[in-house]
């Protein structure tokens, strides 16, 4: 028996090792978990992207099971999500609210204007500070916040029917009934 | 052969790119130890570029956050609370050197636990290779071995 240990040791030593290996194939390095997550949303209080005389802050991210998008006209894949946004903003599922992050004001407004805006809000942060209290690092990035301000979820890149499907929404129904 | 000119052209067009992320000019006469800035933004990782550290990226995120530094240190706040401040946005991973605790017990210790493995190994399997030498030969052999070995002791009396 010990021989026969002996001789196994070494494919189970490979086997182990491999199984490691592969599981890091499919982690993605880009994607850094959040120490926000279960925390109380930064506080914030930003001029409207759309109506700079109004503002938009923390405050208006509670009450209500919300998105809370960070995008910008500079950023590529952005836009390769904002028809996602656009199908979920229209099925009414769950309140969309936004952060232009380090953004041209003029030039979101014409981006929402032509391409749709699946917007609540949009807070506008000129020179990314509030982003940097979300520990924003790479647009577009999610984070799903519940009735009580608390942010539960941080989807890192372009959102696609699947995570919606997937991740978003299931999440979403589950802390509108946990709460209602 | 050919192409290692142009293999040595590349990596001298790299290093003259290394250490030029453009740094932004601030003003260190103030309260602001330049030295201390350099140190602390070395030591933190920019989270677009992640193998490069603050000092180095040149990244849109990482001019955003030398200001955030900056401005920080000069309100007065130390290092420790710095590097708070941004581990409580981006997590230990803005950390050149994870801190240690649970979850990094393995990063911390497990080069250890594998090395310690691995001499373990190599001591038995010294231990029984010189086992083998001192034993390795049956009784019969012995008995060959040594009329060989005196055959010769007498060839050599003989010469």
């Amino acid at each position: 028996m010990p021989r026969f240990v002996r001789y196994l040791a070494p494919l189970v030593a490979f086997l182990a090792l491999a199984g490691l290996l592969y599981k890091g194939l499919s982690l993605d390095p880009r994607k850094v978990p959040s120490p926000l997550i279960d925390k109380p949303a930064p506080e914030f209080s930003l001029t409207r992207l759309k109506q700079p005389e109004a503002t938009l802050g923390s405050a208006d991210l509670k009450g209500k099971v919300t998105l809370f998008n960070v995008w910008a006209t500079w950023c590529v894949a952005c836009r390769s999500e904002h028809p996602v946004l656009m199908q979920l903003a229209e099925s009414g599922k769950v309140a969309i609210y936004g952060l232009n992050y380090k953004d041209d004001r003029a030039e979101a407004q014409r981006w929402l204007l032509r391409y749709g805006d699946p917007y609540l809000a949009n807070a506008f942060d000129n020179d990314g500070r509030v982003g940097i209290d979300w520990g924003v690092y790479g647009t577009p990035e999610t984070f799903i916040v519940d009735q009580q301000g608390i942010i539960r979820h941080k989807h890192i890149g372009p959102l696609t029917q699947e995570v919606v499907r997937d991740e978003i929404l299931p999440l979403v129904e589950k802390l509108e009934a946990s709460s209602g | 052969m050919k192409f290692l000119p142009t293999v040595f052209a590349a990596l001298c067009l790299v290093w003259a790119t290394t250490g030029l992320a453009g740094l932004e000019k601030f003003d260190f006469t103030g309260n602001v130890d330049e030295d201390r800035y350099k140190e602390l933004i070395a030591e933190i990782r920019c989270l677009v570029c992640q193998n490069q550290s603050l000092s180095d990226s040149d990244a849109e995120l990482a001019h955003d956050l030398r200001q955030e530094v900056y401005d920080l240190m000069q309100t007065g706040q130390e290092n420790v609370q710095i590097i708070d401040f941004l581990v409580a946005r981006y997590g230990d991973f803005v950390l050149y050197s994870p801190p240690v605790k649970p979850s990094t017990y393995l990063l911390w210790y497990g080069p250890f636990v594998l090395l310690a493995i691995g001499i373990l190994f190599l001591v038995k399997t010294v231990r029984q290779r010189t086992r083998q030498t001192e034993t390795g030969f049956s009784a019969q052999e012995k008995a060959r071995l040594k009329a060989i070995l005196g055959e010769e002791a007498d060839g050599d009396k003989k010469a």
